[in-house]
């Protein structure tokens, strides 16, 4: 892809993919309804795989459709690609493929036709050139079988399929899907994440809307969550997950016991629970608070060093579980 | 990335840059899609079913030779009149009601289904996407009118033949010169039914349920109409939409009066003008949440 590649040399360094600076977005005139989008500053950096994560319900589809142009912010400013939405749509939105808020077509139209309709709405592609982007496209999402089929008669996986080849008609340098894998069954799920990692091979930035944490975990380099309106916190995952702190955890039916041990030990944040004890890790070799139980005549059923996984970082940065409406 | 490299060879550099091209492809797109629905199909059908039927019933119940009044039984000698019976029925409700569903569909359509977001991603521009929608509802409303005037014309010419025509001045008018009138009288319906088109298509960014834009229109054409009905509201006469739409009946007086025609053209260019921007306006504006 060498044109993808020029536009990375000419890219300006510290520029990103997406950007948004104070963004917000108010549903009616009155002051006083609420924000969907409170205060936004995304950055997307080029050549990531943004997994932006929150509940349902927190702002994650608004802040799409504000990023797209759809619809218009309150206040705050939105750039794709380095160009200022929605003012330069015309100039960006042509290099970025879009899934927002799940799959719509023409349902009396096959696949093939529907392709067809968006293409031919597109300026910048060439016409001449159309059947074979449009084979390619359901070629990479696995959809040739059911191209002329009427939309009418796909399952929601199929849908699903097609609007991804939609996003894919032309070569894209940034693609913006809200939640892809939606309706997939399992292995529809695995396809759609390798062309996921397939395409961030081919350097193309991918901004992925998601509430599935394994999704996250699995493809993405960079995440951003957010929750009620707000970005709790975007980072690269690598760093986010350093902050994971590893605790040890005891089964014990001396719990008590346990705890004066490893209070003992130095470890801080000793909680005790029903047949089991957890601590801080810190510094401590985990081997030798095994050996201070031991010798101290714990009787230890289980012992173990538990380092959180992203759920357990998202409900603490959300406060609340993953899949409960914000 | 197969799609990349083939794209890649074709454009050269380029095809990162949009172009300017001013194509056809999104407006022949429209008209396919409105062509190739099921709906609309039927709804022609229907529609040019009617000058047939009119044709019928008129060969069927026409007074014997010598009997009857001489100047009805002139009328029959030319086959246009069902051309002409056809229309004026058919403006009646018929004709406001097709267009009144395609201009409600427009936008209200493609909110609906969810397309919309996507037409406006690809980008398609919203004033261009206004631009085709419109442009696609004028053709289908000239294809339309023009069928329902080429099946009756062909019916009655079958049944009547290509006589004299006789006027509403009582003069007669030979074959081509009423087949030139009765193209005229076309023109001047499309063009009533083109500003129908642009009110439609404003009614249609105001919600995303296309029957309900339908059915608001068709209502405002028949509120129109019974407003029209008044005679004590006259000063209201000029302003209503449909006020001038039988004025192509003067098209068959010989001479043909066009004063009445050309405020019916005013009329239409003025409805086609405010429809139009206030449709650009609310489109502009407004959040897709749809």
């Amino acid at each position: 892809m060498t044109d993808a590649t020029t536009v990375a040399a000419a890219r300006e360094p510290g520029s990103r993919a997406v950007r948004t600076r104070k963004l917000s977005k108010r549903y009616g005139r009155r002051a006083t309804a609420a924000l969907a989008v409170d205060g936004l500053d995304l950055e997307v950096p080029y050549g990531a795989v943004f997994g932006f994560l929150g509940p349902n319900g927190c702002g994650k589809t608004t802040t799409i459709r504000m990023l797209l142009g759809l619809i218009e912010a309150s206040s705050g400013e939105a750039e794709l690609l380095g160009v200022p939405m929605p003012g330069g749509a015309r100039t960006a939105l042509p290099r970025v493929g879009a899934l927002v808020e799940g799959p719509a077509f023409h349902p009396y139209l096959s696949g093939v036709d529907n392709l067809r309709r968006l293409d031919a709405v597109d300026r910048s592609t060439d016409p001449a050139t159309v059947d074979e982007r449009i084979e390619s496209a359901l070629d990479r999402v696995g959809l040739r079988p059911a191209a002329r089929k009427r939309f009418r008669a796909y399952s929601l996986g199929m849908k699903q399929r097609l609007a991804i080849a939609g996003a894919l008609l032309r070569p894209r340098e940034l693609l913006i899907l809200d939640e892809p894998t939606n309706g997939l069954d399992p292995q529809g799920t695995r396809e759609v994440r390798s062309l996921i990692a397939q395409l961030a091979a081919d350097g193309v930035t991918i901004m992925l809307s998601t509430h599935l944490l394994s999704e996250v975990e699995q493809v993405c380099s960079h995440v951003g969550v957010m929750h009620k309106g707000r970005l709790v916190t975007q980072s690269p995952i690598e760093d986010l997950r350093a902050t994971a702190v590893p605790r040890v955890r005891v089964e014990t039916v001396a719990a008590e016991d346990a705890a004066r041990v490893l209070t003992g030990a130095g470890l801080d944040d000793v909680v005790v629970a029903a047949g089991e004890v957890t601590a801080l890790l810190g510094e401590h070799q985990p081997e030798k608070l095994v050996d201070a139980l031991v010798g101290d005549g714990v009787p230890v059923r289980g012992f173990g060093v538990v380092r959180p996984d992203l759920e357990d970082l998202f409900v603490s940065l959300t406060g609340e579980g993953f899949d409960v409406s914000g | 990335m197969s799609a990349a490299d083939t794209v890649s060879t074709v454009d050269g550099g380029a095809d990162w840059a949009p172009r300017r091209r001013v194509g056809t492809r999104f407006l022949r797109s429209e008209m396919g899609l409105i062509a190739r629905r099921r709906r609309n199909q039927a709804a022609l059908a229907v529609l040019a079913a009617i000058p047939i039927i009119i044709a019928i019933v008129i060969a069927a119940t026409r007074p014997a030779p010598g009997s009857g009044p001489p100047l009805f039984a002139a009328m029959l000698d030319n086959g246009l009149i069902t051309v002409l019976a056809g229309l004026s029925i058919e403006l009646g409700l018929f004709l406001p009601l097709a267009v009144s569903v395609l201009a409600g569909d427009a936008i209200a359509g493609e909110a609906n289904t969810g397309t919309l977001r996507y037409l406006l991603t690809v980008p398609a521009g919203r004033v261009r996407l206004l631009a085709v929608k419109f442009g696609g509802v004028v053709v289908a409303t000239f294809v339309t009118v023009g069928v329902v005037a080429l099946t009756g014309g062909i019916m009655g010419i079958a049944l009547f033949g290509t006589g004299d025509m006789v006027t509403l001045s009582g003069t007669t008018l030979p074959f081509g010169e009423a087949l030139g009138r009765v193209a005229l009288a076309v023109v001047y319906i499309v063009l009533c039914l083109v500003a129908v088109a642009a009110i439609g298509l404003f009614v249609s960014t105001l919600t995303e349920q296309p029957i309900g834009a339908a059915v608001a229109m068709l209502m405002f054409i028949i509120l129109s109409q019974i407003l029209g009905a008044f005679s004590d509201l006259d000063w209201l006469h000029p302003f209503l939409i449909t006020n001038y739409w039988s004025a192509w009946g003067d098209l068959l007086r010989d001479p043909p009066a066009y004063d009445q025609m050309l405020l019916g053209l005013l009329s239409a260019g003025a409805w086609t003008a405010f429809g139009l921007s206030a449709a650009w306006a609310r489109l502009t504006t407004k959040d897709i949440t749809s």
